[in-house]
């Protein structure tokens, strides 16, 4: 989808540091509206967050979901999959460690 | 906070790191854990100039990879906008884990090497907040052959000469030595002599497992290496190398410690073999040689009577003092000190997580 839409993103709370604060980013996006769009929007903004979330070729880092609604981004298109008007991501760290 | 004449010691953990300062090298006070619940693989601490610089490598499992520093004996930690280490675009790569921090010589103000994974070499010209990439070992027609070691394939140790600015050594499991002579524009495989028994040849050109490298201090052209398997030391600048074993209980281990100030004295941990990683009868020691490696010294007094577990290539180090300092910590998170050159140890810390890095230095505030 193209244009320009508003994207609420849910903000894990170890990431907040990342992100001023905010629980919630409310982002105007604009062009193809995907989740890699949302995350440029993000990462220019807070770079910090950014390197945390994607390496450095853009990928999403192993342990790090992101959800579309109820539905898990790898399970769609990846970062390719589209963002609709009024739906909602949420960044959430794999349960993995030890 | 560090006082005058301190001794610095940083212990980086599988969840974090942990930080400590002694007058005498026997009484620490700790401060820590700074950045839990992250790996802290590397540490380079950089005495250089008017300040002492404290440079980490952290690692998250899920927020990935970087530098800081502190130039407040960690109080503070600044990590650059930009990051320290990133791949350019056209390599493809991510970087995994930063397995070395290493300053280079005082001629050299500002320069920190870094040995990363995926296997690579980083210079840093600005103290260590930004490294590129050493493009003549990333373009090195090997890499396709090299391979991973259990811990991963990276370069793990990048050793620049005092002696001369134009040579740096690197070691990397699997893989080997690698030397170059014009400041890291080229890279020549330097292994002959250094078994791979594992493999069809066992004295390849290059596919060695060597699992750390160390310079003498007098004699930069001399190196000391511990392999996978096997005990090394080179007098002609790694061109040829030779058994230095004979009168370690096993030649297995990850640790190589040159002296930082005398020529000739070397440590290293011995582990019982590949296939028993764990210290010779369950009997931890440190075995110093101050004849470069022709005779072997045991020590084990001050640590524990049974210990099961291996101490890794970058969880020991010396300090720079003239009298050296000994320090090391294992995989079940204790951490000892040796005021007296590896005689006697003392226990600094005990039941920390894993140690994966510990480096310490003579420092003034």
């Amino acid at each position: 989808m193209s244009g320009v839409a508003d994207v609420l993103v849910r903000v894990p709370s170890l990431l907040r540091q990342f992100t001023d604060g905010h629980e919630e980013l409310l982002l105007t996006v604009e062009g193809p509206i995907t989740v890699t769009a949302v995350l440029d929007v993000i990462g220019a903004q807070f770079p910090f967050f950014n390197r945390r979330v994607r390496d450095e070729t853009g990928a999403l880092r192993r342990y790090v979901n992101i959800y579309l609604g109820y539905d898990d981004v790898r399970r769609l298109r990846g970062t390719d999959t589209t963002v609709l008007p009024g739906q909602e991501l949420m960044i959430i760290q794999s349960v993995a460690g030890g | 906070m560090a006082n005058a004449a301190s001794v610095l010691l940083a212990i980086g953990t599988k969840k974090g790191l942990w930080l400590g300062t002694s007058t005498d090298r026997t009484h620490w006070d700790l401060t820590g854990p700074h950045f839990l619940m992250q790996e802290i693989p590397s540490i380079g601490i950089d005495t250089r100039g008017d300040r002492t610089r404290i440079l980490v490598g952290t690692r998250s499992e899920h927020w990935g990879t970087t530098v800081l520093h502190s130039d407040d004996f960690g109080a503070s930690w600044i990590e650059p906008e930009r990051a320290a280490i990133s791949f350019p675009a056209d390599t493809g790569a991510a970087l995994e884990r930063i397995w070395q921090l290493q300053p280079d010589a005082a001629s050299q103000p500002g320069v920190v090497w870094a040995g990363c994974e995926p296997i690579s070499v980083w210079k840093s010209t600005d103290g260590g907040e930004h490294f590129e990439l050493n493009r003549g070992l990333w373009d090195h027609p090997h890499r396709t052959q090299w391979g991973a070691g259990y811990g991963g394939a990276a370069a793990h140790t990048v050793l620049p000469s005092p002696a001369d600015a134009q040579t740096i050594h690197v070691a990397m499991s699997t893989g080997g030595v690698y030397r170059s002579t014009d400041g890291g524009d080229s890279w020549q495989a330097r292994n002959q002599g250094i078994s791979a028994y594992f493999m069809p040849d066992p004295l390849p050109e290059f596919g060695q497992c060597v699992h750390k490298i160390a310079r003498d201090a007098g004699q930069p052209e001399r190196l000391y290496a511990q392999n996978h398997h096997g005990v090394y030391r080179s007098d002609d600048s790694a061109d040829s190398w030779s058994s230095i074993a004979g009168g370690l209980p096993a030649d297995f281990g990850f640790v190589m410690l040159a002296h930082p100030c005398r020529s000739g004295t070397a440590w290293v941990i011995p582990i019982k073999a590949d296939g028993e990683r764990i210290p010779p009868d369950g009997k931890l020691a440190v075995h110093r040689t101050d004849d470069a490696g022709e005779s072997w010294t045991r020590a084990d007094s001050g640590l524990p009577q049974n210990e099961y577990n291996a101490v890794l290539r970058d969880a020991a180090a010396t300090d720079t003092a003239e009298l050296a300092g000994v320090y090391f910590g294992t995989r079940d998170g204790c951490v000892y000190a040796s005021a007296d050159e590896g005689s006697t140890f003392t226990e600094v810390a005990s039941h920390l997580p894993d140690v994966l890095c510990v480096r310490a230095a003579v420092v003034t505030v």
